[in-house]
């Protein structure tokens, strides 16, 4: 299967990691991932904060890029994904605003393109069953919280992701893997996103209460799937302990780089060196000893 | 929050512009309350600073002038859209508040203590320039614009602020040093201009 991927900005600086183990395991699973050329930055929250003809034409331009490939777009970054999928749905239904954005763009584009999180192609496009013929490692029942935060599944109107209060995705994927999905309240609660270097004192309540619950509800480490979440939770938990003298030591993956371990692939491949919590309870759980290979 | 709303022919008023800007229909809001109840700034950060969500809603009504941008909600709001997400009327909550932050920054109003405006500022020029994201350059410009400010709440001087987060990232090699060179820069340029072209021109005419 061949897709264009939009790899994102954070993949070339903050979430390396992400992007290498997104490439990885598409490799092993035999999902063909083409960059479209030059593609550029979708704006993010700073657009949407600024204009919205900018915030709603940065990730058009990417989309009608794609559209020339003639494949579904395939993104790893939730805010991305949610910046294309808001943009698609604007500009399908609301004639006014495709004008401007096609105006901008200088192209003209309907909205069509098929973007999918790869999550979404992981469950739906390759299924379940496929991904588990090929695992090479089980979870063996490793307890993990998973956390979708907010770009994934809101709006629900535009990103069509999952349930928006109760989503299931990853638990689905984190199930067929061996691990054992944990019942976590605060899967949709936001970690601060955007606000990371502007207040960083809002980050560490926000980060503090999603690590306090996952704890609470017995996670040996918790799963995600956006560079924002990423960052927040695993940079912050320093900054956590210097305030309140909490220690959560939490490992912080991405739903990538899980998948990676299970598929075989190792550990410094799938960028898990780049964690800041160290995920050796993880790996020592996945019977993998090499996590001094980093 | 405590604020006095303006009448008369003299007032300002924004009802009508933030209406334009997000095409969100407010006047159907029933004060339920639930976008508050589930907003994870609203609780923690409530101060005599901030307007409710729904307090922001029915000022709207009421025709508030620019009096409403000076409330710190609109800068500390994380755009998650749970506010959005449950509200009964399906007003999208989350568009007003960008409503109002463009507003704000026309009218030079600027968050007292996160420098959301200046960081907003400093990423978009570096994405203008360079196509994608470079975090070193729109960094060095955040952290530059924020001397102005001088201090954050607790005395420190907010450019020191998170460098050591910046030193850990350093050492895992998730920060780039250089800029991309593959982004089709000239494209990002022509979206720039022709969105800032007619966002002037809107300005121009609503706010002379």
């Amino acid at each position: 299967m061949k897709y264009a991927y939009y790899p994102g900005c954070a993949s070339e600086s903050t979430a390396r990691d992400q992007h290498e183990s997104s490439l990885a395991i598409a490799k092993s699973l035999g999902l063909d991932f083409i960059e479209p050329d030059g593609w550029i930055c979708c704006g993010t929250t700073p657009a949407h904060h600024t204009d919205k003809l900018l915030s709603l034409s940065l990730p058009a331009a990417n989309l009608i890029k794609t559209q020339k490939m003639g494949f579904d777009m395939v993104v790893n970054c939730a805010a991305c994904y949610n910046r294309m999928k808001i943009a698609n749905y604007e500009i399908q239904n609301n004639s006014k605003i495709r004008q401007s954005v096609n105006t901008a763009i200088g192209e003209n584009y309907d909205g069509s393109v098929n973007v999918k999180h790869i999550i979404e192609v992981l469950l739906k496009d390759l299924g379940l069953e496929n991904l588990q013929k090929s695992l090479t490692h089980s979870l063996n029942g490793l307890k993990i919280a998973s956390y979708y935060g907010c770009l994934l599944v809101r709006p629900k109107e535009a990103t069509h992701f999952d349930d928006p209060e109760n989503p299931t995705s990853m638990d689905r994927i984190v199930e067929s893997l061996g691990g054992e999905s944990i019942d976590f309240p605060h899967k949709v609660e936001c970690c601060g996103g955007a606000l990371t270097l502007t207040r960083p004192d809002i980050i560490i309540k926000l980060t503090d209460s999603i690590l306090n619950m996952a704890q609470k509800a017995g996670a040996e480490c918790i799963v995600v799937a956006c560079p924002i979440c990423q960052m927040n939770l695993d940079l912050r938990q320093k900054d956590i302990e210097k305030q309140t003298g909490k220690r959560y030591n939490m490992p912080v993956i991405y739903i990538t780089q899980l998948t990676g371990l299970c598929l075989g692939i190792r550990p410094r491949q799938l960028g898990l060196n780049k964690l800041i919590v160290s995920p050796s309870a993880v790996l020592n759980k996945i019977s993998l000893k090499n996590v001094k290979d980093f | 929050m405590t604020l006095r709303i303006q009448k008369g022919n003299t007032a300002n008023k924004i009802s009508n512009i933030v209406h334009m800007l997000s095409e969100v229909d407010f006047n159907t809001c029933i004060q339920c309350k639930k976008c508050a109840s589930g907003c994870p700034v609203s609780a923690s950060e409530i101060s005599d600073s901030i307007s409710l969500p729904f307090e922001i809603i029915r000022r709207l009504q009421l025709g508030a002038s620019t009096e409403l941008l000076g409330t710190d909600i609109i800068w500390i709001c994380t755009s998650c859209e749970t506010c959005y997400a449950r509200c009964p009327m399906g007003i999208d909550i989350a568009s007003i508040m960008d409503a109002l932050r463009i507003l704000a920054v026309e009218n030079n109003v600027h968050d007292k203590k996160g420098y959301v405006s200046f960081f907003n500022k400093a990423f978009l020029k570096t994405v203008k320039i360079f196509g994608r994201t470079y975090d070193v350059a729109f960094l060095t410009a955040y952290k530059i614009s924020s001397i102005s400010i001088k201090k954050d709440k607790d005395g420190k001087f907010s450019f020191l602020q998170d460098m050591d987060k910046l030193l850990d990232i350093y050492k895992k090699r998730k920060i780039a040093l250089l800029p991309s060179f593959n982004a089709d820069r000239g494209l990002v340029k022509q979206i720039f201009q022709i969105a800032g072209q007619r966002k002037k021109r809107y300005f121009d005419k609503m706010m002379p």
